[in-house]
């Protein structure tokens, strides 16, 4: 599979760069002033307001990401969409009003609104510093990774390049011409998703799918075998561990994993470099139908033909359905050498189309798991702060709700899509085993190279555009809430914006090096972080402080810490650090929670209202 | 010190329905949202693989359900909103032109 990039790709790829950089420049006047630079004046509409939402929610996370876990383990990936989008509401009917009310630049701004503390300015800004670096890195992780296929270029060159794009664009015109990028972005990911959909149902379901052979990629036919057979071909049995087979012929390794029935499978790995017995090879994209459910094999093969969206997830859906998932094992051969073993698994799709595959609910601690990372969605979106620094670029707060509503139907649609894109990728071939989060891209390959192309450069600007909103994020902690306001520098309005553009350019080169640091490292997980970090630190200060009048500045301040605190603890000392990062194993852990919302969230309210009562003598009264 | 909104909206006499009402839905998406997590959880999410509509089983029906009622109500909200803000707005201009 030959992903290096096309001349069209770069073309494409470039004419994107340079209509995002005159934008820039373009807007560029209008950041002369603080309002300018860090609330693109407040002059924004609600309807292009709603649409850069979406431009700044939907990251690599959403667009790679998802389609890439729904492509790999079915519906389970479809539950983020889900948590993602019902977020949303929070910010909608609880947010979004007082937050425009109350703030003037960041978040900080509307939580201390009505305290005027530092210690609350300090709190928050670290909070927003803190969400924005762990949503940062597998941003611009995953714009090594894109480049590197699209453009053929190393990871660091394109972590670099998103980097000083990224510093460019907000340096240059700050919110305003980020809220551009954005708008750009997501109205470029609605169409060419709902395209790339348009022809997944177009071209329908198949066993054999059509359209896959000019040179496109095709996932290799699973091939099957019986011990007998492979004797039979020359194959010399030397290693077995569990139901994995190692054999070699004429010298060249291959895996089989044995069935409970006996039948060998193929399998793929990789070991050192080495990949399926070629030095520096790729593995073969995977993911086909076995057979669809009330149709002959003969029929399955010749297809459905074009279908309608219902009917694709009914047919997926069908219990006679058969669908290959899979998986990696990593294993040791006889002589000591450590292998990445990748198998296919056949899922019925009452098994594919229903929660389960990732997120077990067994036992009480996978309950509580599960439980806890639906309520970190739900309670994360409304706290993360650069969503809610694009409330302040609206001119009201009835623009802030209606340029909700529009972020809601089109973020809503596209959570839709990402179900149609996830599964067309795992019936059409294209799954790196190894690396899911190319199967958009790679399923928009299999329908050619244009849209591959475009694809490609779209992904590339979901990383621009949430990156720039997260550069604008951090930079106004570090300029507006610490140095001016908690610092006290008491800066004019042009040394504002100055301070802004140089702590952008320090927050981007931070990133570029944390990208860079953080390569080949499972980061995915870091957006989980934000999410929890964000529903704990930040979203039990802003329910109280507008629901509850007792609320104190030191109860603020107290929840924010509590919030930040116990939820990164829970999370570095938790099973999925011990097994991954840590390289121990998830018993070695010192609790069994994956998940720290469920902990994290009720101790950040209790300590509000705990702080809140001891130093109710303090209170400044709380407007309603 | 700048410490006020970027661009001044003036005051809003519905903010208190909106906040009322914004309440009342939220905790009425919560009850639905709740709902879909529990069913995950409870007996292993075995409910979730029921079929229930054109060929669809209950865990994707609830997953596009969940998006489309957020749509509607987030729909909703907003005419009710925009309904009082208009009627405040009409009462408020009367009694300054009468003033």
């Amino acid at each position: 599979m030959n992903l290096h990039g096309t001349p069209l790709s770069i073309v494409i790829f470039a004419l994107f760069v340079a209509a995002v950089l005159f934008l820039s420049f373009f807007f560029a006047r209008k950041a002369k002033s603080a309002a300018g630079y860090y609330a693109a004046g407040g002059q924004i509409h609600w309807a292009v307001n709603g649409i850069s939402f979406a431009g700044d929610y939907l990251s690599a996370a959403s667009f790679l990401g998802i389609c890439g876990m729904i492509a790999t383990l079915g519906y389970d990936g479809f539950l983020y969409s889900i948590g993602y989008l019902a977020g949303w509401v929070v910010a909608l009917f609880v947010v979004a009003e007082p937050m425009k009310r109350m703030g003037k630049f960041t978040f900080t701004d509307a939580l201390d609104a009505k305290f005027d503390s530092r210690g609350i300015k300090l709190a928050a800004a670290i909070s927003t510093l803190v969400v924005s670096i762990c949503y940062l890195i597998p941003q611009m992780n995953g714009a090594g990774s894109l480049v590197e296929p699209l453009l053929g270029l190393p990871h660091w060159v394109g972590v670099i390049l998103v980097g000083a794009i990224v510093i460019v664009i907000v340096s240059a015109a700050g919110m305003t011409s980020t809220t551009y990028v954005q708008f750009l972005k997501g109205g470029l990911l609605l169409i060419f998703s709902t395209i790339l959909v348009g022809f997944v149902l177009s071209r329908g379901l198949s066993t054999e799918p059509v359209g896959l052979e000019s040179g496109a990629p095709r996932g290799e036919m699973t091939v099957q075998a019986t011990d007998s057979q492979l004797l039979e071909q020359g194959y010399a049995l030397l290693h077995t561990t569990g139901s994995l087979q190692k054999y070699v012929r004429d010298g060249t390794t291959t895996w089989w994993k044995r069935e409970a029935d006996g039948t060998l499978w193929r399998a793929q790995w990789t070991s050192d470099g080495v990949v399926n017995g070629v030095a520096g090879g790729v593995l073969e994209p995977v993911g086909r139908l076995r057979q669809i459910g009330g149709m002959s094999e003969a029929e399955a093969a010749a297809g459905t033909g074009s279908v309608g969206p219902l009917d694709f997830l009914a047919h997926l859906t069908h219990p006679e359905t058969r669908i290959e998932q899979w998986q990696k094992q990593a294993v040791t051969d006889e002589k000591g050498a450590k292998y990445a073993v990748y198998t296919p698994k056949m899922v019925s799709g009452t098994d594919q189309m229903k929660p389960g595959v990732k997120f077990k609910v067994h036992t009480t601690t996978e309950k509580l798991n599960f439980v806890s990372l639906m309520m970190a969605l739900f309670f994360g979106t409304a706290a993360l702060p650069h969503i809610l620094i694009r409330y302040y670029t609206v001119p009201s707060p009835a623009c802030a709700r209606k340029s909700t509503i529009v972020a809601i139907a089109s973020i809503g649609f596209f959570y839709v899509l990402t179900l149609f894109m996830g599964l067309g990728a795992a019936v059409n071939g294209t799954v790196n085993p190894a690396d899911n989060n190319m199967s958009a891209p790679l399923l928009a390959m299999s329908f050619g190279g244009v849209l591959f192309a475009i694809i490609s450069a779209i992904a590339f600007a979901t990383v621009l555009g949430t990156v720039a909103g997260l550069i604008v994020a951090a930079s106004g902690a570090v300029a507006h809430d610490l140095m001016d306001r908690f610092g006290r520098m008491d800066l004019s309005d042009r040394q504002k914006v100055r301070a802004g553009k140089i702590a952008a350019f320090a927050v981007g080169i931070v990133a570029i090096v944390l990208g860079i640091v953080f390569r080949g490292v499972n980061v995915s997980f870091l957006v989980g972080w934000a999410f929890a970090v964000a529903a704990s630190a930040n979203l039990p200060a802003i329910l109280m402080l507008l629901f509850w009048p007792r609320t104190t500045a030191a109860g603020i301040v107290a929840s924010i810490i509590v919030g930040i605190v116990s939820s990164l603890g829970i999370i570095l000392t938790g099973p999925e650090m011990f097994a991954g990062p840590y390289g121990l194993t998830a018993e070695q852990a010192w609790h069994p929670l994956g998940q720290p919302g469920i902990i994290s969230i009720p101790l950040s309210f209790l300590a509000l209202i705990v702080v809140s009562l001891v130093t109710k003598n303090r209170r400044v009264a709380v407007e309603a | 010190m700048l410490h006020g909104p970027a661009r001044s909206s003036g005051p809003d006499p519905a903010s208190g329905y909106k906040t009322r009402l914004g309440v009342v839905m939220f905790i009425i998406y919560c009850v639905v949202y709740a709902g879909f997590v529990m069913t995950n959880v409870v007996n292993e999410g075995r409910a979730m693989q029921t079929i229930v509509f054109a060929g669809l089983n209950l865990a994707v029906v609830y997953g596009f359900g969940l998006i489309i009622f957020a749509l509607v109500l987030a729909l909703i909200y907003n005419h009710l909103c925009t309904r009082k803000e208009r009627e405040l707005n009409v009462t408020r201009s009367e009694k300054g032109a009468g003033a």
